[in-house]
């Protein structure tokens, strides 16, 4: 007879053997993380050590002298004084400015149309509604570069030039612009007048600006409309409810109770928004708009400093928009429900 | 100290292993854009592609141009076949870019030679010969009644972005103290737009450029360059800095389509020509242009009949200008100071010795 084989010894009392170090829970995380850090680190210092070893073979090293040195080309409209003795500084200065300035009306335009639209696709006005979803659908479909050459070519650049320009009292809007009266030399009032074939008035939007804001104002309006419609469908039903059995209209309903709550799921949605807004400015150079990034292309064009003129413009439009996120964050914690 | 060690090092490194790279395996010619497009079997040429005259694209999808010619005469002496060229249009604003990486080969696209342009502290360029002396002109519609400079004050300009034409817009009316308001597009296309919407007064661009556009207009007849100059304009094209022997060959080949003129020698009777070279010793000269004994087109890392072939795919430089800009073209332009130097013009191509 066989001897029976002895049977399997009962589970061990002593703790499970530890794992080897490649099971270890505790380990593996960490040297994942180690590994891909040291990957992008890597690759980081890849492209780093290939730009300076390629600048250094073109004789090109990173050098800012250059921001000194007399721009020799003029701009078309600045807020800021410029002429082309000025230094290249100075131009990349006032096409910064200029950004800013389309950028800070785009965004009250933006804002204003968006929530206009927005509220309107609640309206109990079936035309009103549906014309809000026919404009957010149809603009927001198209992309922006062609609405803005749109809105230049067909639009602004049809109209009327010279004595046949749009006149009204104060105002007058011709093809080189929109000419308003107001306090011109020696602080005397100064209605728009014709010089020479050219229009004057001490204010005075050019059609360029015009487009560019028009574009961004129309393009940006149908997202916003789009952000507040969905802040607008989150605030519960109960809420409408409750206000038309106090009394409230529609209007003041919106106002009052609604748009209030619904901004906690607006500001976030309208960050990205802005975001962009201030991002798509940067297509002006298809208008014709001395905007920062059309600066930036003539000085590069004509210093050759292609890395320095790109570092410049990544780091302004990168400020520009951590600026306005900020602001939105700030914004956003105003608005969020405080637990008392 | 530690820096200027390491960086140093690098750099000697960096030069050993591109000597490493560049040793010629027939001992001749060190060009790594040479062998770049021998072995790629197409020339790369960035050209601007919608300018009337030098490069354009033509009814049947073809380029067509005096600066599309020199890409295929090119194209024709280094790899023997003048189709093989790849265009690229570029706008003004990408174009150094585009030959500074090395996306295009070739810059063959209306560009003005300038200090800066070719100093290796600016733009870091490599320029051929000039292919066409230009000069900026102002193109005004009629019916302005527009004679002069003068006549713009207080006026808007749409001029292209980027471009030399920009800076000595703002050079001529500071020195004359006009004021004005330039209107700069990204695009020829776009600043040719603008000024027939009637945005802007006048244009002012190369006055080839303007006449070339203006063959493109609804009433061509309806718009005059005024009679100012307001700068030297030597369109010529461009290779990279960095590759003496490829701007080397870029260079003679062009002189080549030169001297064939002066010579005497045409698309049509190049291959009688070169018939004759062969049959007789006497003519020392021409046998040596035409790569019949020497052996100018191995120092440049050519075939040896270099020439030969690029007058055969493009014509001589004469027979470009004609075709393109010229009589035969709708431009009508007058060979002016574009004429060989015997003819009182610009056009010399120094001796093939």
């Amino acid at each position: 007879m066989a001897p029976v084989p002895p049977a399997d010894p009962s589970p061990s009392p002593l703790p499970a053997p530890k794992p080897p170090w490649w099971r270890d829970r505790r380990v593996v995380p960490w040297l994942v993380q180690a590994v891909v850090g040291l990957l992008v680190l890597l690759l980081i210092a890849f492209l780093l050590g290939n730009l300076v070893r390629n600048l250094t073979a073109a004789g090109l090293l990173l050098s800012w002298r250059w921001l000194q040195q007399p721009a020799g080309f003029d701009i078309s409209e600045s807020v800021l004084p410029f002429n082309a003795q000025l230094p290249y500084w100075r131009a990349l200065a006032a096409g910064l400015v200029n950004t800013i300035r389309a950028v800070l009306v785009g965004l009250v335009g933006a804002t204003l149309l968006g929530t206009l639209v927005g509220m309107a696709s609640f309206s109990h006005n079936g035309l009103l509604r549906r014309l809000a979803r026919v404009y957010v659908e149809v603009v927001r479909n198209i992309p922006l570069l062609l609405q803005l050459v749109f809105w230049y070519f067909v639009v602004f650049l049809t109209l009327p030039n010279g004595v046949a320009a749009i006149q009204l009292p104060g105002v007058v809007l011709a093809k080189s612009g929109l000419y308003i009266a107001g306090l011109g030399e020696g602080l005397r009032w100064m209605g728009p007048s014709l010089v020479n074939g050219v229009w004057q008035a001490p204010v005075r939007l050019s059609v360029e600006f015009g487009s560019l804001l028009t574009g961004l104002i129309v393009y940006s309006g149908a997202f916003i409309a789009e952000v507040v419609r969905g802040g607008i469908a989150a605030v519960p039903k109960g809420q409408w409810e409750a206000a038309s059995s106090l009394g409230l209209n529609w209007f003041a309903t919106l106002r009052r109770i609604v748009l209030p709550q619904s901004l906690r799921v607006i500001v976030p949605g309208l960050n990205t928004q802005y975001i962009s807004l201030a991002k798509n400015s940067s297509l002006a150079v298809a208008v014709g708009y001395s905007d920062l990034y059309s600066v930036a292309e003539t000085t590069l064009n004509q210093t050759g400093r292609a890395v320095e003129v790109i570092l410049v413009l990544l780091a302004a439009y990168l400020t520009l928009d951590l600026l306005i996120s900020a602001l939105m964050n700030g914004l956003n914690r105003l608005v969020q429900i405080r637990e008392r | 100290m530690f820096w200027n060690r390491t960086r140093s090092l690098g750099v000697s490194l960096l030069a050993a292993g591109l000597l490493a790279g560049c040793a010629g395996e027939d001992g001749g010619v060190q060009s790594q854009k040479l062998s770049t497009i021998t072995g790629r079997g197409k020339l790369i040429c960035g050209v601007e592609g919608k300018l009337p005259g030098f490069s354009f694209v033509g009814p049947d999808g073809k380029y067509l141009g005096l600066d599309v010619d020199v890409c295929k005469a090119v194209a024709a002496a280094v790899l023997g076949d003048p189709e093989k060229v790849e265009y690229r249009d570029l706008n003004s604003s990408e174009r150094f870019a585009a030959l500074a990486s090395g996306e295009v080969d070739l810059l063959s696209r209306n560009t003005t030679m300038t200090l800066s342009r070719d100093a290796a502290g600016g733009n870091g360029l490599s320029f051929g010969p000039t292919t066409f002396y230009d000069g900026q002109g102002v193109l005004v519609p009629v019916a302005s009644g527009i004679k002069d400079l003068k006549g713009l004050a207080g006026k808007p300009i749409c001029v292209e972005s980027g471009t030399t034409t920009e800076l000595n817009l703002a050079d001529r009316m500071r020195e004359q103290n006009i004021p004005y308001t330039p209107l700069k597009f990204q695009t020829s296309d776009q600043t040719f737009a603008a000024y027939l919407g009637d945005r802007c007064v006048a244009v002012t661009s190369d006055r080839s450029q303007l006449a070339g556009k203006r063959t493109s207009f609804p009433n061509p007849d309806a718009h005059i360059l005024l009679p100012v100059v307001m700068s030297k304009e030597p369109l010529t094209p461009a290779t990279i800095n960095g590759d003496p022997a490829w701007a080397d060959a870029v260079r003679w080949i062009v002189y080549g389509l030169m001297q064939a003129e002066e010579s005497g020698i045409t698309q049509a009777n190049v291959d009688a020509k070169l018939a004759e070279a062969k049959a007789n010793t006497n003519q020392a000269d021409l046998r040596r242009f035409l790569g019949v004994e020497g052996d100018f087109g191995k120092q440049l890392g050519l075939p040896p009949d270099f020439v030969v072939k690029a007058v055969k795919a493009a014509g001589n430089y004469g027979e470009i200008f004609d075709r393109n800009v010229g009589p035969a073209s709708a431009l009508k332009l007058d060979r002016g100071l574009n004429r060989q130097w015997k003819d009182g013009g610009l056009i010399y191509s120094p001796p093939f010795r």
